[in-house]
């Protein structure tokens, strides 16, 4: 008797010491065997199914009168029929300001007028939203993109960051940019401007996230040292926790940098980083001026978007629900390709492995 | 439970204080006080003391005591001196290295690295002066200088990773940050940055070492815990010896395995795979970045990692311009 308590006893504690996760779950082999590139995923809870709210009412027509010539100051929508305007600027209400409404960004007594910051933005994010759709295939691909997937019913979406401070002087109460837990580093000791590196700044421009040599013997080609290297970490520590995935699930770990033995995902990622880029840089930096200061960070930045804005945890948003193609004013000028319903998904480079 | 299954020792001596050989002239005293620990006898030996110090374990104990005063200091000044914040992100807080700007200039501002710079000689020095205290208290106990060689190996890899390979690459910005955190960080990022580390062939024979060292320690105390109720833990006397015990636990090897370590030898195993751990780490660590840039194109080119098939996909900087 004593014996058995003794090994239950030992037994427990070591269960109580380790990290079980008892939940069922499903595994995905999502690369060569042997190579460790699984994906293990607790099986989701119908509580945590993405609601995704349905349009406003059944799509309208197309045709007909453009809204630029029936209402105005209609700058970015001017091109659809006023009837594909009206259901827009409904749902979009729904996703941006459900509680607010109309108001939010309206003045009621003029609806044309600019005289709130909030119209300003919202025909900003407009283009944006029609730029992401229209170029931005590569990550998007004909899932595109709504204003529901950052803004989620808020009219701020629940996920952004600002700048990080500039460098201190001194050692009091300097932690050298780095060495503080934050959501951006993956709650690690890593820097904390790794997203003010790679997500800021010209999208064309290479913020070089790569770290490795392209020889086997250094050369004066490659100065990375081990401490910018930490930067580039904590970038993929950042996907790695927007996505919900570890890092293999674009990598083959046994180089991160082989193009040919990584999956396809590495691709999609590698052009949303230059989208995130683009997002910042051209859509939301330049609303600087226009944003109060409550919209922005210590350093006076507008907030802004990184993955977790849109992936919130997934590696598809809302896991991969196609909500996009319902409203075609949000993809460009209606004479423009309105992608198919239910298109399949998309071009090699671009291509997402469902599961 | 029988009497020789045990976890703790279950005899403990009481008398007159153990006071050790007489010291040939040259010496300095010992420092005589000794007193006797019941706990400290569940583990070990029972009498605490006399300590032999000398003026290398004085000055080594005051120049390690600065070296993680430093450290210390420059953590709580990191939190605003805030005792509650220093024990709460104590594992993310560290002093870290001078960036690459100052190359592997010993003049930094104290506050840019320079005190990493005076912590790390402080602990150089507090190391290798307690390095010399054990080969020289090993002489004058007239043993050999295994242990002082064996803690060398470990030096080296310290040394390495702090001085010798910052020095090589020309930059203090390459050394590792003080930090419990910060120096796990600066790991994973020096395996990313030079192309994986286990295609390193010294690391490679490093994690050989170290994981034989845990299997050689294992079957070692195994044995001889399993042949102590004859005495077994008497090994010295029975290398000269050999007594039941002894013939048991070789015999006990050579029925498994068909072949047995002697009462001396497993010893040399061990403490040459102890002493290979680190050594070849360090060397390992040393042609990263100075002889190799990366390990995984190394690999492939000798033959010593695996190609798996391609994946088909390409590296889109190939495909134009983004956003396109």
């Amino acid at each position: 008797m004593k014996r058995i308590l003794a090994i239950a006893g030992v037994a427990l504690a070591s269960l109580a010491l380790s990290a079980c996760e008892l939940a069922p779950k499903t595994s995905t082999q999502n690369g060569y065997r042997g190579t460790g590139m699984d994906t293990i995923k607790v099986n989701a809870k119908p509580a945590d199914a993405d609601v995704v709210p349905p349009p406003p009412y059944d799509m309208p027509s197309t045709e007909g009168p453009r809204a630029g010539a029936a209402y105005q100051n209609v700058q970015v929508l001017g091109d659809v029929s006023e009837e594909q305007f009206s259901y827009t600027m409904a749902a979009l209400t729904q996703w941006v300001a459900p509680e607010q409404g109309c108001n939010y960004c309206h003045n009621p007594a003029n609806m044309a007028s600019d005289e709130l910051y909030t119209k300003v933005v919202a025909r900003k994010m407009l283009q944006m939203t029609r730029n992401l759709n229209q170029k931005w295939g590569q990550h998007v691909a004909k899932t595109g993109v709504t204003c529901w997937t950052c803004h989620r019913g808020q009219p701020v979406p629940a996920n952004y960051w600002t700048m990080p401070g500039g460098a201190k002087n001194g050692i009091i109460g300097n932690k050298h940019g780095q060495n503080d837990p934050i959501p951006a580093s993956a709650y690690a000791s890593l820097p904390n401007a790794s997203l003010a590196s790679y997500l800021t700044g010209d999208p064309k421009v290479d913020q070089n996230i790569r770290v490795n040599s392209a020889g086997m013997h250094p050369t004066a080609a490659n100065k990375t040292s081990t401490m910018d290297t930490e930067k580039s970490y904590a970038l993929m520590m950042h996907v790695s926790k927007s996505l919900g995935v570890n890092c293999t699930f674009c990598h083959n770990a046994n180089s991160f940098q082989s193009w040919s033995s990584s999956n396809p995902q590495r691709a999609t990622a590698w052009y949303g980083v230059r989208m995130v880029r683009d997002v910042n840089s051209n859509y939301i930096s330049p609303l600087a001026s226009v944003f109060p200061a409550k919209r922005k960070g210590p350093e006076g930045d507008p907030f802004k978007v990184n993955c977790t804005t849109c992936h919130q945890g997934k590696n598809k948003p809302m896991g991969g629900y196609q909500m996009a193609k319902d409203y075609p004013a949000l993809w460009g000028p209606e004479k423009a390709t309105v992608p198919a319903v239910a298109a399949p998904a998309a071009a090699p480079v671009a291509a997402t492995t469902t599961q | 439970m029988a009497t020789y299954q045990n976890i703790f020792t279950q005899v403990q001596l009481r008398g007159e204080p153990e006071a050790g050989v007489a010291l040939a002239p040259g010496n300095e005293p010992r420092i005589q006080a000794t007193t006797f620990n019941h706990i400290m006898g569940l583990i070990g030996h029972a009498q605490l003391g006399p300590v032999y110090l000398g003026w290398t374990g004085v000055a080594s104990l005051i120049l390690g005591f600065f070296a993680i005063e430093i450290i210390g200091l420059n953590m709580l000044a990191s939190v605003n001196w805030d005792p509650i914040q220093f024990v709460r992100m104590l594992p993310w807080l560290s002093l870290e290295p001078p960036g690459p700007e100052y190359g592997f200039s010993p003049f930094v501002p104290l506050a840019k690295g320079g005190w990493w710079i005076l912590a790390g000689f402080l602990l150089t020095s507090s190391i290798l002066l307690w390095w010399v205290r054990t080969y020289t208290r090993a002489r004058a106990l007239g043993m050999g200088s295994h242990v002082a060689w064996a803690f060398l190996s470990a030096v080296w890899l310290y040394l390495v990773l702090g001085f010798i390979r910052p020095a090589f690459m020309g930059s203090w910005s390459e050394a590792v940050p003080f930090g419990i955190f910060p120096h796990l960080d600066w790991t994973a990022a020096f395996s990313i940055r030079y192309g994986n580390l286990f295609y390193n062939p010294f690391h490679a024979l490093s994690i050989a070492f170290l994981y034989g060292s845990t299997l050689l320690f294992a079957m070692h105390g195994a044995t001889i815990l399993a042949v102590g109720r004859y005495g077994g833990e008497r090994e010295i006397e029975q290398i000269t010896d050999r007594g039941t015990a002894s013939e048991r636990a070789a015999l006990f090897w050579r029925w498994t395995m068909g072949f047995n370590a002697t009462m001396e030898s497993i010893h040399r195993w061990a403490w040459w795979f102890a002493v290979l751990t680190t050594l070849t780490g360090g060397i390992g660590i040393l042609l990263t970045g100075t002889v190799v840039d990366n390990w995984y194109l190394w690999a492939q080119e000798h033959g010593y990692a695996p190609a798996y098939p391609d994946t088909g996909v390409v590296d889109p900087t190939t495909l134009g311009s983004a956003g396109q």
